[in-house]
């Protein structure tokens, strides 16, 4: 695609940007924004990427994965702020998640050690692992402070924080795994995956790009549980102190 | 206060001491089943009333028999019939009720209740009136009721504190109720004061 192609697809900006000025819903400088930050990032990461497999030196690659970690980190930290030293526990559930999908992509040959294969499957496992980190604290939150009675009760009755926090920590995984699940139930039915028809737009066999999708949706699966489930484990001591009791949630 | 008791929460300052131990001493899980609480709004888990009664052994990974939860039932006055109701299905003065068999069931050495009849209709204050009373006797189980109700500390309680703002302004045996020798007392016995 050429960028006078490119130039041509802000036809697509300027309809949103049209409704929301005529329909008043005041998004026309957020559509903007998130248009010009689009652009600029992913032209970003474009020549980033090139210049990275050009260099084919793994050094490279793994400043490109620690990059897309701490962005990551970032994110989800902002998200976790009711939970002490919410940082290091993101950083060690997504590394630990990384860790997992390459050792066993590279370990059993499944994928090379290439950055033009690690780099864009560390992307998609990072990035899902941050979404699904924050819909999993956000639940956490919630439940925490919703059944905090029944917490209360559970300890007075002589259960650990683990049994007190038990059920919040159970539906806030759960919740936070079910859009994954459910989105891979309709995958090909509803939607065609955004790897695999990209790879299909670039003249890829589409059997191939099917292929590589499926491995991608295993991928996540694992992303999904391990993520939620790492970092709830992680996260339920702090909201106690020695004394087994529940602290205050401080406010963000 | 009483939750300082039972050890949910830690105290500021001052010192809390349970058969001339300090709190700290006691093992969390140990403190909470010596000193047991019922709290004011009952809390209870989802399920039925088995499964609430069932709860402090479950806690300790054992299981409490069909045969024992009805006799908790029993002692609190509830008929064998509520044992696989759901507990949304009971009223105020019945889920304090199994609120306090629950308690119960952990067999404490002090029974800590927190204004439990403060919500309460007056015939279902009457009935957790008589039922304390049997418990104290029945389980000899120390009670700390803490309570608005001064009919309730001149009738059923033995000894009493007067606590006002923090602090304690009278306490003796119930009898002084009758008369009591401060003038912050004798204003909170006259209804004067709050």
């Amino acid at each position: 695609m050429s960028f006078t192609a490119l130039a041509m697809t802000l036809i697509f900006v300027l309809i949103p940007l049209a409704l929301s000025k005529t329909l008043k819903l005041g998004l026309e400088k957020d559509t903007l924004i998130a248009t010009i930050r689009s652009i600029i990032q992913l032209l970003i990461i474009g020549y980033l990427l090139q210049f990275v497999f050009d260099a084919e030196h793994a050094v490279y690659m793994l400043l490109m994965i620690l990059l897309m970690i701490i962005a990551a980190v970032e994110n989800v930290r902002k998200k976790g702020f009711f939970i002490e030293g919410i940082t290091w526990k993101v950083a060690l559930t997504l590394v630990m998640i990384e860790l997992l999908t390459q050792g066993i992509l590279i370990g059993l040959n499944i994928t090379p050690p290439t950055p033009q294969y690690v780099i864009p499957i560390s992307g998609m496992v990072i990035g899902n692992a941050m979404v699904l980190s924050i819909l999993f604290l956000n639940r956490f939150l919630a439940e925490v402070e919703a059944h905090e009675e029944q917490s209360e009760l559970i300890l007075s009755l002589g259960g650990t924080p683990k049994q007190a926090i038990h059920s919040q920590l159970i539906s806030s995984i759960r919740a936070s795994m079910i859009p994954t699940i459910e989105s891979q139930k309709t995958m090909g039915l509803v939607q065609l995956p955004g790897m695999m028809s990209g790879q299909i737009i670039a003249g890829a066999d589409p059997l191939q790009a099917v292929l590589f999708q499926l491995l991608v949706v295993f991928l996540l699966l694992t992303t999904a549980a391990m993520s939620s489930v790492m970092l709830g484990f992680l996260a339920y001591p702090t909201l106690f102190n020695e004394r087994m009791q529940l602290k205050t949630i401080r406010k963000a | 206060m009483l939750k300082l008791c039972n050890g949910l929460i830690s105290p500021t300052s001052g010192d809390i001491y349970i058969h001339d131990r300090p709190i700290e001493q006691f093992d969390p899980v140990e403190l909470r089943r010596t000193v047991g609480i019922a709290l004011q709004h009952a809390p209870m888990i989802k399920g039925t009333v088995y499964d609430n009664l069932a709860l402090p052994l479950k806690l300790a990974g054992k299981k409490l028999s069909k045969a024992k939860a009805l006799s908790y039932l029993q002692d609190v006055g509830l008929d064998e019939s509520f044992l696989d109701n759901d507990i949304k299905d009971l009223s105020g003065g019945q889920r304090q009720k199994v609120s306090i068999a629950r308690t119960l069931v952990n067999r404490p050495a002090i029974l800590l209740l927190d204004e439990i009849t403060a919500s309460l209709d007056p015939q279902s204050t009457k009935e957790i009136e008589h039922l304390i009373e049997y418990i104290n006797e029945t389980y000899q189980v120390t009670i700390i009721w803490i309570t608005h109700h001064l009919e309730q500390a001149k009738t059923i309680g033995h000894y009493t504190w007067i606590i006002m703002e923090g602090e304690i302004v009278e306490t003796g045996e119930s009898s002084f109720l009758a008369s009591p020798k401060t003038e912050k007392a004798r204003q909170f016995v006259k209804g004067g004061l709050t």
